[in-house]
């Protein structure tokens, strides 16, 4: 059987599993359609969260980024689950003690201000948006390399898969199909890391092979894999970082973005209890932590195992004969994420670094620069390739790469919809809708949310990776201070809150178009976007979490100025605190 | 202040009491142990490099499992002592 009929089938087969639940999951009422009904388990609610959150990037992009930048990119496995610490005890259990369907409603009602929840509204949908970009040109890739098809047409199909089941199930059919998802994409992930961890050090648990001895040389496997790229000029895979107030501030960046992104909070509102939002944190990490221990276990092997490839005689030997190239690298040859071009014209592929400390050494070996470029994002999708693994396992990982892009794409896609419909139809334009009318919003906006978005990812704004740091930056300076305060602090008031709100989404936003370009337009960045001319030394990519820092600051200076919040909103703060007397969550 | 007024603001101080307690150690292990402190226990060797690196790619996120399940089971303890919980 050809491979590209292994990977249809595995493929479509997800898919037919996805469409089948869809059809048994139809929601009847608002209810089901924003919160699932209310009454999901929380250990089904913590692996829906985990397929939720874990997105393209983390399925396909992080292992190649921790493997290209070794300890400095931890920073990606602290930071995307120690999110989820200050969720379990800040957020999610008083938000669904409060027990609506939305973030910015929970925003509007605790500073009493239809202001406050359209500025929530807006940043949830910029964070959403530019978050569901990459969830769409991620399925795109995935499509166009393991079904040759266009990446149009791969878009397209996506765009109708998570029509089926979104539009038809809302949360309900989201978080089934999340569980499925879930399984298909964790299988993919871990089975070919099982297979390499035991190839290269004999264990069959990756987080352990990890720490384990390299058979072949007997020196564990991190300081074979510090010898093999310090002999071709890279800094070493566990060498120490300099700028630690910028790893420091990143790592925080993404923990509040994490806690701060709605389409993960809403996960919350669907389980039973109070008691249930905080079990349901827990497990929700357990699940995510199979794959982020998984994933530092892929990059370092990955990166061995593509140095070995390049050099089978070790590093300090000849490298190997274009000519002779492996298959895997002749079929990403032609997705161009993989480019070779001969410099020295030996036949040869030279892989090395090629900076000015390395350059004698470089010469010495007749080397006239680096011949071959490889493109992070391809790591874990090329790793059954690259690790010799049978044809099944490269359909697996198709179906998990998709199973991870898609399920992120509908839950953020149902937090753009429902803050469409509930908080500005419901909440503003038209508050006596019926129940029906308001489904039916739900229903058409989703609709559009999918139209919207399957547009961006077939003409992508060209800055796929900003965005990512855009989404969370957002989150962590607006989202994230404002339900904090709301649930902590009974004496911010709703002048407080905006202005913090404001105050951190523009400080954020102005500094990343400093110098990313406004609006992320080529040429119109202001400052080269270099260490040198970062504050402090802090990455636009880290700034998130001084947005929050200003965000609480302007909060409470404002606040301390202005009059306290009236004696029915500091009982409303009361409320939340305490666990007794939570209903499940309604829309009134 | 009433009987039932002195008992919840108690509920909320031993609440915020297991945070901030949580919070530390959350810190300690990826601020502390897995970035800043790195240097300063380079000699505690574990697989063939330092603690420090272990902590930044595994410890810290078993940690944070660890401290989400103790934080569980502790509120949910404190619910029914104060007689705070759902049901």
């Amino acid at each position: 059987m050809s491979q590209f009929a292994i990977n249809l089938i595995f493929v479509g087969g997800s898919f037919a599993l996805y469409i089948a639940i869809a059809i048994w999951a139809r929601a009847g009422s608002t209810k089901e359609f924003y919160v699932a009904g209310g009454g999901v388990h929380p250990v089904m609610n913590g692996m829906a969260t985990a397929a939720d959150w874990m997105s393209a990037a983390s399925f396909i992009s992080m292992a190649g980024l921790i493997a290209a930048g070794g300890y400095a990119n931890s920073t990606y496995l602290m930071g995307w689950t120690g999110g989820y610490v200050l969720l379990a005890m800040l957020l999610a259990p008083y938000l669904r003690k409060f027990g609506k369907f939305t973030v910015p409603e929970f925003i509007g009602d605790r500073f009493y201000s239809k202001n406050a929840r359209f500025v929530a509204v807006a940043c949830l949908i910029i964070a959403s948006v530019t978050y569901v970009i990459g969830q769409m040109t991620g399925a795109g890739v995935a499509f166009s390399r393991f079904l040759e098809v266009e990446s149009n047409t791969g878009l397209i199909i996506a765009g109708v898969i998570v029509f089926l089941y979104a539009v038809m199930g809302g949360m309900k059919g989201i978080t089934y199909t999340q569980v499925a998802q879930y399984v298909v994409l964790i299988i993919a992930y871990t089975i070919p890391a099982v297979f390499i961890s035991l190839q290269l050090t004999g264990n069959f648990l990756p987080p352990l092979g990890l720490f384990s001895d390299h058979i072949e040389s007997g020196v564990p496997l991190l300081q074979k894999l510090d010898m093999v790229v310090r002999d071709l000029g890279f800094v070493d895979y566990t060498a120490d970082v300099d700028n630690k107030l910028n790893m420091v501030l990143f790592t925080l960046s993404l923990m509040i973005g994490t806690a701060g992104l709605p389409h993960v909070i809403i996960r919350f509102f669907t389980v039973p209890k109070v008691s249930d939002a905080r079990w349901s944190a827990g497990w929700a990490l357990v699940f995510i932590a199979l794959l982020y221990l998984t994933a530092p276990a892929v990059a370092s092997m990955a990166r061995l195992n593509l140095l070995t490839t390049i050099y089978p005689a070790g590093p300090t030997a000849d490298a190997i004969e274009y000519a002779e190239r492996p298959d895997w690298i002749k079929n990403w040859e032609q997705t161009g994420l993989i480019k070779f071009e001969d410099k020295n014209n030996d036949g040869r592929i030279q892989l090395y670094n090629d900076s000015a400390a390395f350059k004698a050494t470089a010469d010495e070996r007749g080397w006239n620069g680096n011949e071959l470029t490889v493109n992070n994002d391809i790591l874990v999708l090329a790793n059954p390739e690259i690790a010799n693994l049978p044809g099944w396992v490269v359909g697996l990982i198709a179906a998990g790469g998709l199973a991870a892009a898609l399920s992120t794409a509908a839950g953020l896609l149902l937090a753009i919809s429902s803050a469409i419909s509930h908080d500005l139809i419901k909440g503003s334009i038209n508050p006596n809708i019926s129940e029906k009318g308001e489904l039916l919003a739900a229903r058409i906006s989703m609709a559009v949310a999918i139209l919207v978005a399957t547009w961006l990812g077939m003409n992508p704004p060209g800055f796929a990776a900003q965005v990512v740091a855009l989404a969370f930056g957002i989150a962590a300076a607006s989202i994230f201070p404002a339900l904090m305060m709301g649930i902590f602090s009974k004496r911010v008031n709703n002048k407080g809150a905006i202005a913090g709100m404001l105050a951190g989404l523009l400080s954020t936003v102005i500094y990343i178009f400093l110098f990313l370009g406004w609006f992320f337009i080529p040429g119109t960045a202001m400052l080269a976007n270099t260490p040198d001319n970062w504050l402090f030394g802090i990455s636009p990519l880290s700034f998130g979490a001084v947005g929050a820092m200003i965000n609480f600051i302007v909060a409470f200076a404002v606040s301390s100025a202005t009059e306290a919040p009236p004696a029915r909103i500091q009982e409303l703060v009361e409320s939340v605190r305490y666990p007794k007397g939570a209903g499940s969550a309604t829309g009134h | 202040m009433t009987e039932h007024d002195r008992n919840a603001a108690a509920y909320w101080s031993a609440n915020l009491r297991l945070i901030i307690g949580s919070l530390i150690v959350w810190a300690l292990v990826s601020y502390g142990f897995g970035i800043l402190l790195r240097p300063m226990l380079s000699g505690i060797t574990v697989g063939g490099t330092d603690i420090g690196f272990w902590f930044a790619q595994q410890g810290s996120i078993l940690t944070f499992i660890v401290l989400i399940f103790f934080y569980a089971w502790r509120m949910n303890k404190l619910d029914e002592e104060f007689g705070l919980s759902e049901e």
